[in-house]
């Protein structure tokens, strides 16, 4: 099998010239070496610093205000940095941080379960499937101690226990209880934390923030990132913004489905048209499709919505033994009923990483097992955890995810069990980073889910609140001193660079406007979609590839023929944006299927149907893929820089939640 | 079934603004309002009109960028339920719907079902935190908190800022989203040493914005989708008292 494969890829790799070029390889200039425990602590002794003085002349743009954005911008303001911080919507307060539910992630071992920092760390690496960064994963864990400690202290309202301390839960991808959560609203709370401590600092007058602003370019000069141009999305005027360092904090591109569970507003813009001037895209193929959201209902559906993944803490998945057996679930009798996840992975049962549940979930729908409209979902019952604990109990864990399911499905979850399928989630790609969160272009920086870090191939649950604000808090404010301290040798933006990027904005716009044909881009967006998520969605084919980029290019073609985007670029248009975002997907979209047909192992969420053993489980191939897919980009097609990972502490080895 | 929308149309805040009528057909019981919104705009974009500008990110009820009068009911007549979150089963074939803004002083109008809520962000400049630069914070368990303070605390902690309860206030007084700020923070001891202070400061900067008094009519706590408890006001009215009065 495996000599079948490996003749299999090696006749792919001959068959991909044209598509894309291999380059360089690249390397993490910036880790530091040395017991991996002493790392950050290395690297922070290392890097040079800013004198509070010169501070207040640095100017620092943050995009996106997030958890990373947010906590970012407050911080850097804090520091004594000049900061201007962009959201495209009403108040930084929105960021889509805010819909997180479970919790996040942190090595306190509270509960004494043998939780620590090298866990956390092991954890991490293992459930990314191998296809992490060790330095950077630990640093995350070591760092993950004090983003409690800061939460708490900023009066984040996390669930405690009657002795006044901090409660916790166990999330998927682990045996201990580590993380930490606010009820269903972990997410909420954080970032109204980091909310108000920007809003401190724009009252201390340190950070300006510019609301309903869209980032359309980034301004590089003299080889550095040196500002923004910007649509002020009220008035339609394009505005340039300079600074001396600019953070991308603009979020996932999920969207590129167009059903995600992302805000309708999340879009890669920002680090598209960063990727475009210069910095590498890190795995865009890594997706991460979440087991458990609330399945489509019809073809109107203009978003799809979560259910926390802490609700497989009590809920147990199944469906049917029988295929097509569409009895009311309440009718189906115990011993007909198939609690999969439990039957194939007795260690962790409905608690395996979200991948490998989202894969479960999808094999049981198309073996015909699924329930629901067309069959795709699947159960997730409480009725045991209600018959265990009462009722009032599972209300007080889980109340407020149960009136959100049943206020968009019209069903009780306390009566019926609820149904669920996989949706998109999260992508663990990004703008490729070293060490210092610094992307190839010097002076750009970029922080969250807008990286591609610390989660190689699957980021576990609760993770991503952990990674945004360990960005935002702790590392981008130290390594981003090193840079700024060589601010006195930037120079003067030249005024061509500026030109320029106002020039393709102003472009953009205009041809989006003079189409004039007649479809509209939301009709284009759910096509492309669609495409997406049969051919580079759960489980890819070469031949699904091919597929993908034969027909992306086409639609892309037809959409910038045919588009109509209604109105003028003056005020407020919310096609006019959407349109200009889905441009954007579309170039991004053919990237992702790119990388997706050279990967032809298969690692975490991404799987290649190609590459699995004969238990059906994902199958890497760490001989040739054990490396980080850094993609740069050329007006003659994409060129890859492969970075090398090194494995020193954890071993790598077929992962197992058996 | 089908509806007949009779929704505010302002271009622009110069703009005197008018009620259109527009009629929507199919409609699916199973699609939320917003996704019934969007059907009219794809509609209207084809037909060469102006799409409804209405403002909205997350679609599951917690970022507080929607919001909207329906029926004369901020966020629509479902308790506890944001625009995005209401859906059409609880609507009926034939219904005449209207859609109006939230309509206040403080929040003017952007274009057509869009406000300008920044002065919600303003008000929490003015001191809706607690100073803790990032580094300096002491070992979470250093100071417990007891459960149902910290509970309660979660309960006003739980507003989304979407500025329904302006809307609905005839006052049009941000009483309860300043409250909701106060008592979350005023109830955990890390919020003591600037309990005071930021009550004043907060409530100076809510009249400054020309948001309207409370007279205790209860209409906010009523339409607020995270049911934020009135007695917040109670509250805020109480710490502020208490630093007016030093």
């Amino acid at each position: 099998m495996k000599f079948r494969r490996r003749a299999q890829q090696q006749e792919e790799r001959v068959s991909l010239p044209g598509m894309y070029r291999v380059g360089e390889p690249i390397r993490d200039t910036k880790a530091p070496e040395g017991p991996i425990e002493d790392r950050w602590d290395t690297r922070r002794f290392q890097a040079k610093l800013v004198n509070p003085v010169n501070k207040r002349k640095l100017t620092v743009i943050v995009v996106g205000t997030g958890l990373a954005g947010g906590s970012a911008a407050a911080t850097l303001g804090e520091l004594g940095y000049k900061v201007k911080s962009f959201c495209y919507q009403d108040s930084p307060r929105r960021a889509h941080s805010i819909a997180a539910q479970g919790g996040i992630n942190a090595a306190k071992n509270y509960r004494g379960d043998g939780d620590s920092i090298y866990r956390l760390f092991y954890d991490t690496v293992k459930g990314g499937d191998y296809r992490a960064r060790e330095s950077n994963v630990y640093r995350l864990a070591q760092v993950s101690v004090n983003i409690i400690d800061q939460a708490v202290a900023q009066g984040v309202p996390f669930a405690r226990e009657y002795g006044g301390l901090l409660d916790t839960r166990s999330f998927g991808g682990t045996q201990v209880s580590r993380t930490f959560y606010a009820r269903g609203q972990t997410g909420q709370q954080l970032l109204l934390g980091a909310y108000q401590a920007l809003e401190r600092q724009v009252a201390a007058g340190n950070v300006e923030v510019h609301t309903r602003h869209e980032m359309l370019e980034l301004i590089v000069s003299g080889g550095r990132a040196r500002g923004i141009v910007v649509r002020d999305m009220v008035t339609g005027e394009i505005e340039t913004h300079l600074a001396d360092a600019v953070v991308l904090a603009s979020g996932g591109y999920g969207n590129v489905f167009f059903l995600s569970t992302n805000a309708k507003g999340c879009n890669t813009t920002a680090i598209w048209r960063a990727h475009k001037k210069g910095a590498y895209f890190g795995n865009p193929c890594y997706t991460q499709i979440h087991p458990t959201c609330i399945p489509q209902s019809g073809d109107h559906q203009s978003k799809l919505t979560l259910m926390s993944e802490s609700l497989r803490n009590d809920g147990r998945v199944w469906v049917p033994k029988r295929k097509g057996d569409n009895r009311a679930p309440g009718a189906i009798p115990e011993d007909e009923r198939d609690y999969y996840l439990e039957r194939i992975y007795p260690a962790f049962g409905n608690l395996v990483p979200r991948d490998i549940a989202s894969r479960a979930a999808k094999n049981v729908c198309d073996e015909g097992r699924g329930v629901g409209p067309g069959g795709l979902g699947v159960y997730l019952d409480f009725a045991d955890a209600i018959s265990r604990m009462g009722r009032d109990a599972v209300e007080k864990k889980y109340g407020n995810l149960f009136e959100m399911y049943e206020r968009i499905t019209g069903e009780n979850p306390y009566e019926v069990p609820m149904r669920i399928y996989p949706a998109v989630h999260y992508t663990m790609g990004g703008l490729w980073v070293d060490y210092d969160l610094q992307s190839t272009i010097p002076g750009l920086f970029v922080v969250g889910e807008a990286n591609f870090s610390d989660h190689g191939a699957n980021r576990l649950g609760a993770s991503a609140l952990m990674q945004g604000l360990a960005d935002g808090y702790f590392v981008l404010p130290t390594t981003i001193g090193d840079y700024l301290a060589g601010a006195g040798s930037f120079g003067p933006v030249e005024e061509g660079d500026v030109a320029e990027a106002r020039k393709a904005v102003q472009d953009k716009i205009d041809k989006l406007l003079s189409v004039n044909g007649d479809r509209t881009a939301d009709s284009y967006h759910r096509e492309l979609g669609r495409i997406m998520w049969d051919y580079c969605g759960m489980e890819r084919t070469e031949e699904s590839l091919r597929k993908a980029l034969e027909r992306i290019p086409e639609l892309r073609e037809e959409f910038w023929n045919n588009v109509k985007v209604p109105g003028d670029a003056e005020g407020l248009n919310q096609a006019l944006e959407r349109a200009g975002r889905v441009a954007d997907f579309f170039e991004l979209a053919e990237l992702m299927c790119i990388d997706a047909l050279h990967r032809t192992e298969s690692c975490g969420g991404h799987f290649r149907a190609e590459s699995q053993d004969a238990d059906g489980e994902a199958l890497r191939d760490d001989e040739n893929f054990a490396y980080v897919a850094a993609w740069e980009w050329t007006p003659d097609g994409p060129v890859l820089h492969k970075e090398e990972l090194d494995y020193e502490y954890v071993k790598m080895t077929q992962r197992s939640y058996k | 079934m089908n509806l007949t929308l009779k929704i505010w149309r302002q271009n622009g805040s110069s703009d005197k603004g008018r009620m259109v009528t527009y009629r929507v057909e199919d409609v699916s019981p199973d699609m939320s309002f917003l996704e019934m919104l969007d059907v009219l705009n794809e509609r209207l974009i084809l037909e060469g009109d102006d799409p409804v500008a209405f403002d909205h990110d997350c679609r599951e009820g917690i970022c507080g960028m929607c919001g909207m009068v329906i029926n004369g009911v901020a966020h629509g007549e479902q308790k506890l339920t944001t625009t995005c979150q209401l859906h059409m089963r609880h609507f009926k074939d034939g219904d005449v719907v209207t859609i109006e803004p939230w309509r206040s002083a403080a929040f003017p109008v952007i274009k057509d079902l869009v406000v300008n809520r920044s002065a919600f962000d303003r008000i929490i400049q003015a001191g809706g935190f607690i100073s803790v630069p990032a580094g300096s914070a002491p070992e979470a368990h250093s100071v417990p908190v007891p459960k149902a303070d910290a509970d309660a605390a979660f309960d006003a902690a739980t507003c989304i800022g979407c500025g329904a309860c302006v809307a609905a206030c005839p006052n049009g007084s941000a009483s309860l989203f300043t409250a909701a700020k106060i008592t979350h923070l005023g109830l955990l001891p890390q919020g003591q040493p600037e309990r005071e202070s930021r009550a004043r400061a907060m409530v100076e900067q809510m009249d400054a914005e020309g948001f309207g008094g409370c007279t205790n009519t209860g209409e906010c706590t009523a339409v607020c989708p995270k049911g934020i408890p009135f007695d917040t006001i109670a509250q805020m009215n109480a710490d502020y008292i208490k630093a007016a009065s030093k």
